[in-house]
């Protein structure tokens, strides 16, 4: 009797002590990345990589301002196609919406969001590169604006539905007719959140490479307006990353430097905005 | 004029809840300016249902030329031959389902394992934490993941792990062969760590939503903490956890970045994980900007809609495990 509680006391603390370094192993990977990509990052990022063109083949030296410049563009149309649509559609689940409608477009939206992104590419390819003939900033940018879609809808409406009911009733009681008390209390009630989700939707996106590969494609100059071929932080990295170039690699760790920065300072931020007890709740 | 300040006569908080129906309501709704915003509003939430049809629409148009000339055969042979044009998708099919099988067996336990952890062994607030830093685990863009694959992964199973696995597993027919780094195993391992913060954040949410009754129950008839959490919890919380199974499997399988970059891409068929291999997304990435002639086109199109319609319905199975057991909406990953 006593053996086996002993045992079983042993399996206990075996087992409890393993999960615990499964959550270790698990967390260490990122604190891996993180080291890493800083070290060898950091040493790279020069000044010149952030003003400058990159480089013609085989000289040293160049920067990345086309990419970044670019990536900003093309985050820009995702933002503007993406972001309102989210957001209205998202009032309407929370504000409007029925059930059998409401649900159709919760579930569709889920889903889309759980395409791959290289999906996402070839439907921007079919429908802006094929009718235009030639790659563009446009149809990355609507690639990205596509999967934005779905996370901003479905974190508007999680954060509309915690705006508590006596707002939207004390607006009415005051005689506002709906789309006023929605327009001037209940969005302004979760304005915060809500743009933080749209921050955090925008640095989901700003990382993906799939969908641009063969929509704004790459380009070695800048790229005026948003007609051409567009360089872009990620499809950078990808190209500098697998070309047999040491100086194109020492560009693509300082690439991903602040590639990565930019979306962990999104996500800290939007963290520290969430967690704030009471979220503007004063209307 | 008198009609644009409608609202302040028509104080009636009760339609919020409950529109009224008729003409003559509909009207008056439709002066207060209640209607137009339900309908916009409706118009937004409709596009993304249609954005999805067109893109099934689209996808299924781009590739009638492959169904038309291989038919299902597209599926099951093994050439890929772009000169010739003719095209067969099995190395490709081949090499996602065992990249992506092989990283949920590596994801599974240490994810499982590490849901456990936070959700019941961790206090509170280092639990909080954890997750979070799980949740900036999953923040990182896969490309990045692939630079570090190629620099520090891909060279230390090599030199280290590979080596290990052969002398240790020789006999296995999965670990012969060159050790080049590159290949199926690199491209598991990447792939591991990409969903590992799926499994950990699901598990996590579901095993904290089992009721602390049960818990409760199973230590007061004497079990030990390990037995109460799984004889009692894990079961409990079963559903859930094969939901983010499901979800991770999915996004195994449509991951393209981070597995092109070291996965070799070759498309051959070997029982070997240190072979190269070659996966639907990394010959959609590869070859897609260089692909001459409609029927290569579409034949990649296809694969693209291959790997929309499995994912699709992997989500559909992941949604709905995740809602019953948690019974709130859909689980956000």
């Amino acid at each position: 009797m006593n053996r086996l509680l002993a045992w079983r006391k042993f399996v206990n603390a075996f087992m409890l002590t393993l999960t615990g370094l499964c959550a270790l192993l698990s967390v260490s990977v990122l604190l891996i990345v993180l080291a890493y990509l800083g070290w060898n990052g950091w040493q790279y990022l020069t000044w010149t990589f952030l003003t400058h063109l990159p480089a013609p083949v085989g000289e040293t030296g160049g920067g990345m301002a086309n990419a970044i410049v670019g990536s900003g563009k093309l985050l820009l149309i995702a933002a503007v196609t993406g972001i309102p649509t989210g957001l209205l559609g998202g009032i309407y689940l929370a504000e409007f919406g029925g059930k059998t409608f409401a649900f159709l477009v919760r579930y569709t939206a889920d889903l889309l969001n759980g395409v791959p992104s290289i999906v996402m590419g070839i439907f921007a390819y079919t429908v802006v590169v094929l009718p235009m003939r030639h790659f563009s900033a446009l149809a990355g940018g609507l690639a990205l604006g596509v999967m934005l879609i779905p996370i901003v809808l479905r974190s508007t409406e999680d954060f509309l539905r915690a705006v508590p009911n006596p707002l939207r009733e004390g607006a009415l009681a005051l005689g506002a007719s709906k789309w006023k008390a929605i327009a001037t209390v209940v969005v302004p009630a979760s304005i915060r959140a809500i743009a933080t989700g749209a921050l955090l939707g925008l640095a989901r996106v700003a990382g993906e490479t799939a969908p641009l590969l063969f929509t704004s494609f790459n380009n070695q100059f800048w790229s005026k307006g948003l007609n051409q071929p567009t360089a872009s932080l990620p499809v950078m990295i990808y190209e500098y990353a697998i070309s047999p170039y040491t100086d194109w690699h020492r560009q693509a760790w300082a690439a991903g430097f602040i590639l990565l920065m930019l979306v962990l300072i999104a996500n800290i931020g939007a963290r520290l905005i969430l967690s704030r007890k009471g979220p503007a709740l004063r209307g | 004029m008198a009609t644009t300040s409608a609202p302040d006569e028509t104080p009636i908080p009760s339609r919020y809840r409950t529109p009224k129906r008729g003409l003559s309501s509909f009207l008056q709704r439709l002066r207060s300016g209640d209607e137009i915003a339900h309908l916009i509003t409706l118009a937004f939430a409709a596009s993304i249902v249609l954005i999805t049809l067109l893109l099934v629409y689209q996808l299924w148009t781009h590739s009638v030329l492959p169904r038309q000339r291989f038919g299902w055969r597209f599926l099951v042979t093994s050439t890929w031959d772009p000169v010739f044009e003719n095209f067969g998708a099995l190395p490709f099919i081949f090499g996602t389902l065992v990249t992506s099988v092989v990283s949920l067996l590596l994801a599974l336990p240490l994810g499982v394992g590490a849901a456990i952890f936070l959700a019941e062994l961790a206090p509170p607030r280092i639990s909080h934490a954890l997750a979070f830093v799980v949740e900036l685990l999953a923040a990182v863009p896969s490309v990045i993941l692939g630079l570090l694959g190629i620099f520090l992964l891909v060279p230390f199973l090599r030199t280290e792990v590979q080596p290990f696995l052969k002398a240790a597993f020789g006999f296995l027919p999965f670990f012969q062969g060159q050790m080049y780094g590159i290949g199926m195993l690199a491209a598991s391992v990447i792939l591991t760590i990409m969903i590992i913060p799926f499994i950990i954040s699901i598990s996590r949410e579901v095993l904290l939503a089992v009721p602390v009754d049960q818990r409760e129950a199973a230590l007061a008839l004497g079990a030990t903490r390990w037995e109460a959490t799984w004889k009692v919890v894990v079961p409990y919380a079963k559903t859930g956890i094969y939901g983010s199974i499901f979800l991770a499997l999915a996004r195994a399988l449509g991951e393209t970045m981070a597995v092109t970059m070291v996965i070799g891409n070759d498309p051959r068929i070997s029982a070997s994980l240190f072979a190269p291999g070659y996966t639907i997304a990394a010959v959609i990435a590869n070859e897609f900007t260089e692909a001459t002639g409609n029927l290569y086109l579409q034949s990649l199109i296809e694969l693209g809609l291959v790997l929309f319609l499995v994912t699709i319905i992997i989500n559909a199975l992941a949604r709905v495990l995740i809602v019953v057991t948690t019974r709130q909406g859909t689980a956000h990953p």
